[in-house]
């Protein structure tokens, strides 16, 4: 334990305004300060340097968060000093915590690739709004998982989805403005849906604090009009979080974005959805579980399934090489459902290590894709990267064409990746019901993995070279860091799972009530 | 001091010094003396501590609240583990003027995680060195140039496929029994028989035997060498482990056994020859295992160990004519005998041990799993392996001599191949001959004991009149054999009317379904394929982008649905 951690331990043992009982608050006022300073600062370099220095705190608090949580438990906040139920309460658990870390840690990782990358895809007056932006979208995200209100979690939501359709939006393709708007309209529908599913539950029980709900809900019982806001809320974050056949904003939006962004949203924002809807699932609604009335679960598993096999066999045919990652995306969200809709340890386990690994994977591949575009930029025009602008790649750019073939192993899930963990786990949790055929979807998935994966790979290693690339046009070695940081995870991970399994599964085991 | 090290040597697995070698390698590809040592000191080394492994579990830890043993020794590991660490020296003998780097380095870590599965106490760890074969071997025949793009991608995604097969089992095997250890089993669940199926996918077993010699000559002059070795003997070896006496798999071995003689028959590339003869021979070794007996099980041991240093030689000398030839077709080569005496003689020397020849190695070892059948009263099957001896000699005990080294006189006059590599198969050709000469080599590492004594008048005479006569339909049959699209009619001995009526029968009637059946599977394939495009395709329904109201549509009726079934 470093003395900044002892420190801030220390601290959180005292009272009042000492700095360990204010994370919680940090966690989401800082990012959300940092995006009004760089606001108002309108250059670039300066707006990248502020949001370098928020985003890489993050992590820190993160992670002193989940040292508080293994050390003494569930943190209890009260935002602004009025106390839970009536006032906003900010709640850290063993999976708060984890996500948490999740999206921090992500985002900070990745902020060495935005400097060059960024400034190469954005127009300089925009850099700046930018980074705003960004650091907006990670308070959100942030303060979705966090809060322990459904309301605020809802006001969170939509900061994240706003500054989202911005970024978006600011990709060089034309095509990014419909793709940003498609996404604005869907998300704003996912977004109505879920205050609808809110509202319904507070006319119902009179509170928003969730877990206050849960406790209510649970003297209430399955009603119908408790139905109803669980078919709401499930609805709007399955929308949010790409569940399939809600999938079909998603592949515009993360093939048109900018490099950076696509590498966000695609490591944090379906990842913070799905925690939501975990939250929801087992916490507030812990009933469904129990009701076999109710074939929630079946449904999850069915349209997961569906959409591990279906949206992988769309990225065989796909052209486009970010678009072919989105639609991967898609089915390794199929993935993670899966594991919700298990319900049992070994699976919920699966679904939420799949959260990291997912994130470690997929981050390293859509950086490696955006070095690459990088690069390619430099030597001719281009506003989206074909497969066939990969050509012989491979040989002149061999660290990050490298690092996505690591990417595309642990996608594939090939044992010593972190795909390979969660998989095993799934695996795992589908036998415990019994359920054979789930196994063989899993590996079928893996299988069309194989082949979409192989067509990148064969392209960029085995093709002649398209194009003679200029020296200058490298990708510099603070993106080489990031790159290297989520290839590194990646094979790490998939040997010492503690950081992985280890948190996942203390979190799987509290939301099943098998554990404290 | 000496003790203490060994005793620390003994904890390291030795398929992970080649593994690092392999690993090493491409930083030494610029000094050619450091690269030349690493590559024939890392086999030594690792074969040093192949025998310094203990009897039973030597490492074993904790890993997602399973138990795994890494390294886990008896006496059929170590003899398998004995002759891939033999055939790594050799192969990096043979190899050692291969600029191409990449090769050897995947050939290294091939060989070290073939070794590496040997020694797996549990189903993970064996499962994670089959899949690094898997990744090894590929690069192995992706090293042989742009020609071995295609057929390396086929070869990846049958072994892929044979990966998650095993995967799956593995998976269901810990969930319904709770054990990883690695230990006999009984084909009687899914799961086992998912296990099996991924071991027999290794193996070359139908309807997977055609990636073998697909893939295998597609590689570089040394690549199929190495690749010759170490994916069918690790599939015999956990069969050996993991199923020995399952009654399918003599059925299994005696089509792949006679599968290998067709097509070896038909086939004109040496190499390609070579490679379905492999599927031959492990034909033989699985119908062993399919005994199930001490005595079967003992030959199958024995086959795959004498078959791997013979067949290494056989290959060894059709590559060194590639190399100082360039030529692969049997039709383009002949009397190569003049100017590459040693070669020829190297070769012969394996297509003898191929064939059983007395005092070669082949006679010792493959007698043990014909008398196996025996034992057990296994009439039918020991009279099918006796004939498919005789085909064995056909297709490489003379096939492959004949046409690549006397018939005619092709005009080529290439040199012998430089030193090291008539070294290393001069080395391998004095085993082929000591292990035949000297039996009790041989049975001395054979898991079981051997209370077997080949040279008996009854058996040598036994075995050379079979030679003698299979010899003899080569020669009278040559005219057919040359030219494998006609047949000649005029003649009319016994086997010219018998062999070329079942090859013409089989040409004429099974052959043409065959055809049918696969353009239809080509038809289906195609039609699925186009069907999936249609769908699944960049303006298919799921692929294209999709206007917003049908996002809303998708919404209202994924709300709808979820209302309805949960009030219903």
């Amino acid at each position: 334990m470093s003395e900044g951690a002892l420190l801030l331990t220390a601290a959180a043992g005292g009272r009042g305004l000492a700095l360990g009982a204010q994370l919680p608050a940090l966690q989401v006022v800082a990012p959300l300060l940092g995006a009004i300073l760089c606001a108002f600062l309108r250059k670039g370099v300066l707006a990248w340097a502020i949001a370098s220095l928020v985003t890489w705190a993050m992590p820190v608090v993160a992670l002193a968060l989940l040292w508080q949580v293994q050390t003494a438990g569930a943190i209890s906040y009260a935002m602004g000093g009025w106390a839970p139920p009536w006032g906003i309460e900010y709640r850290v658990d063993a999976l708060t915590a984890f996500v948490l870390l999740l999206v921090s840690g992500a985002a900070a990782l990745m902020m060495p690739f935005a400097r060059k990358s960024v400034a190469g895809e954005v127009d300089g007056d925009k850099q700046a709004w930018f980074y705003t932006m960004f650091l907006l979208c990670l308070a959100g995200l942030l303060g979705i998982t966090i809060t322990g209100d459904a309301f605020n979690a809802f006001v969170f939501l939509e900061i994240s989805s706003l500054s989202t359709y911005v970024m978006i939006a600011l990709g060089r393709d034309r095509r990014a403005l419909v793709a940003a708007y498609q996404y604005l309209i869907m998300g704003t529908i996912g977004a109505t849906l879920y205050v609808l599913g809110v509202g319904l539950l507070y006319t119902l029980t009179g509170t928003l604090n969730l877990v206050d709900l849960g406790t209510r809900l649970d003297a209430i019982g399955m009603t119908p009009p408790v139905l109803a806001a669980l078919s709401f809320l499930t609805v709007g974050i399955s929308l949010k979080l790409a569940l399939f056949p809600l999938h079909a904003w998603l592949p515009g939006a993360y093939a048109y974005a900018p490099s950076f962004v696509t590498a966000f949203l695609a490591a944090t924002a379906t990842k913070v959805a799905v925690y939501l809807l975990v939250r929801y699932l087992y916490s507030v609604f812990p009933l469904v579980r129990m009701l076999s009335e109710v074939p929630l679960f079946e449904l999850l598993v069915a349209l997961s399934i569906a959409g591990m096999l279906g949206a992988s066999l769309v990225a065989v045919f796909q052209d486009n090489v970010k678009r072919l990652l989105a639609y991967s995306s898609v089915a390794q969200v199929g993935y993670i459902m899966l594991g919700v809709g298990l319900a049992n340890e070994p699976g919920l386990t699966g679904a939420l290590a799949h959260l990291m690994n997912h994130a470690v994977t997929k981050a390293a591949l859509f950086l490696a894709v955006g070095a690459a575009y990088y690069r390619l930029c430099t030597v001719r025009e281009l506003t989206t990267l074909r497969l066939s602008d990969l050509a012989g790649l491979g040989r002149q750019m061999p660290v990050t064409l490298g690092i996505f073939t690591l990417g595309g192993l642990s996608i594939i899930g090939v044992p010593g990746t972190a795909g390979f963990i969660s998989k095993w786990y799934l695996a795992l949790g589908a036998l415990e019901h019994g359920w054979w055929w789930v196994v063989v979807a899993i590996m079928a998935s893996s299988l069309i993995a194989v082949v979409y994966i192989g067509r990148v790979i064969e392209v960029a290693w085995f093709r002649p070279a398209a194009t003679a690339l200029a020296e200058a046009g490298r990708p510099n070695a603070a993106m080489y860091l990031s790159m290297a940081a989520f290839a590194a995870l990646t094979v790490y991970l998939g040997f010492a799972t503690e950081w992985s399994v280890g948190l996942a599964g203390r979190a799987a085991r509290m939301l099943l009530e098998l554990a404290p | 001091m000496t003790t203490d090290l060994w005793a620390i040597g003994s904890l390291v697995p030795p398929g992970l010094v080649l593994i690092a070698a392999g690993l090493l390698l491409p930083a030494l590809s610029g000094s050619g003396l450091w690269r030349a040592a690493l590559l024939l000191v890392a086999p030594l080394v690792t074969l040093a501590l192949v025998w310094q492994v203990p009897d039973g579990a030597a490492i074993a830890f904790d890993y997602l609240g399973y138990r795994l043993v890494p390294l886990k020794a008896d006496a059929l590991a170590r003899l398998f583990a004995t002759v891939f660490a033999g055939m790594a020296f050799a192969g990096a003998l043979f190899a050692l003027n291969q600029r191409r780097t990449l090769e050897l380095a995947a050939a290294f870590i091939y060989a070290g995680s073939a070794i590496g599965a040997v020694f797996a106490g549990d189903l993970i760890t064996l499962f994670v060195f089959w899949e690094l074969m898997a990744i090894g071997s590929t690069l192995v025949i992706w090293a042989g140039g742009r020609g071995a793009a295609g057929a390396g991608l086929r070869y990846a995604a049958i072994h892929l496929l044979g990966g998650a097969l095993l995967m799956a089992g593995i998976a269901g095997e810990v969930a319904s029994t709770g054990d990883l250890a690695f230990k006999a089993m009984a084909a009687d669940s899914w799961p086992r028989y998912l296990i099996l199926a991924g071991f027999l996918i290794n193996a070359g077993a139908p309807p997977f035997s055609a990636w073998l010699a697909d893939a295998y000559p597609e590689a570089s002059w040394s690549g199929t060498v190495f690749l010759s070795a170490f994916t069918t003997k690790t599939a015999v070896y956990v069969l050996l482990r993991g199923f020995p006496g399952t009654e399918l798999l003599i059925y299994v071995g005696l089509y792949m056994v006679f599968y290998g003689i067709i097509y070896a028959i038909l086939e004109n590339d040496m190499r390609r020859i070579l490679a379905y003869s492999i599927v031959n021979q492990v034909g033989f070794m699985i119908a062993g295992i399919g005994i199930g007996s001490q005595m079967a099980l003992n030959g199958a041991a024995a086959h795959a160990f004498v078959h791997i240093i013979y067949k290494a030689l056989l290959l060894m000398s059709a590559g060194s004519v590639l190399l100082m030839t360039g030529r692969r077709k049997c039709t383009e080569l002949g009397g190569l005998f003049r100017t590459m005496p040693l070669t020829s003689i190297c070769g012969i020397i394996g297509a003898l041990s191929i064939s059983s020849f007395p005092l070669t190695s082949g006679f010792p070892a493959k007698a043990m799993i014909s008398q196996g059948a025996a034992d057990a009263q296994l009439a039918v099957v020991w009279f099918l392996l006796a004939a498919a001896s005789a085909g064995v000699f056909l297709h490489a005990g003379i096939k492959f001599p004949w046409f690549v080294f006397f018939q005619r006189d092709s005009g080529l006059r290439p040199d012998e191949p430089p030193w090291n590599m008539r070294a290393a198969m001069v080395l391998f050709a004095i085993a082929s001959l000591a292990f035949g000469v000297a039996p009790a080599w041989l049975y001395a590492l054979l898991p079981y004991d051997v209370a077997y004594v080949p040279y008996t008048p009854s058996h040598v005479v036994y075995q050379l009149q079979l030679l003698l006569f299979s010899g003899l339909a080569f020669f009278v049959m040559l005219g057919w054999l040359k030219r494998t699209e006609t047949i000649t009619l005029d003649t009319d001995w016994f086997y010219r009317r018998l062999a070329p009526w079942l090859v013409a029968w089989f040409a004429a009637h099974v052959t043409p379904h065959l055809q049918r059946l696969a353009d239809r599977a080509q038809g289906y394939s195609n039609r699925l394929l186009a069907e999936l495009y249609r769908h699944h395709g960049p303006e298919g329904v799921l692929g294209r982008h999709w206007p917003t109201g049908n996002m809303a549509f998708w919404i209202t009726l994924m709300l709808g649905l979820s209302l309805l079934m949960y009030y219903a």
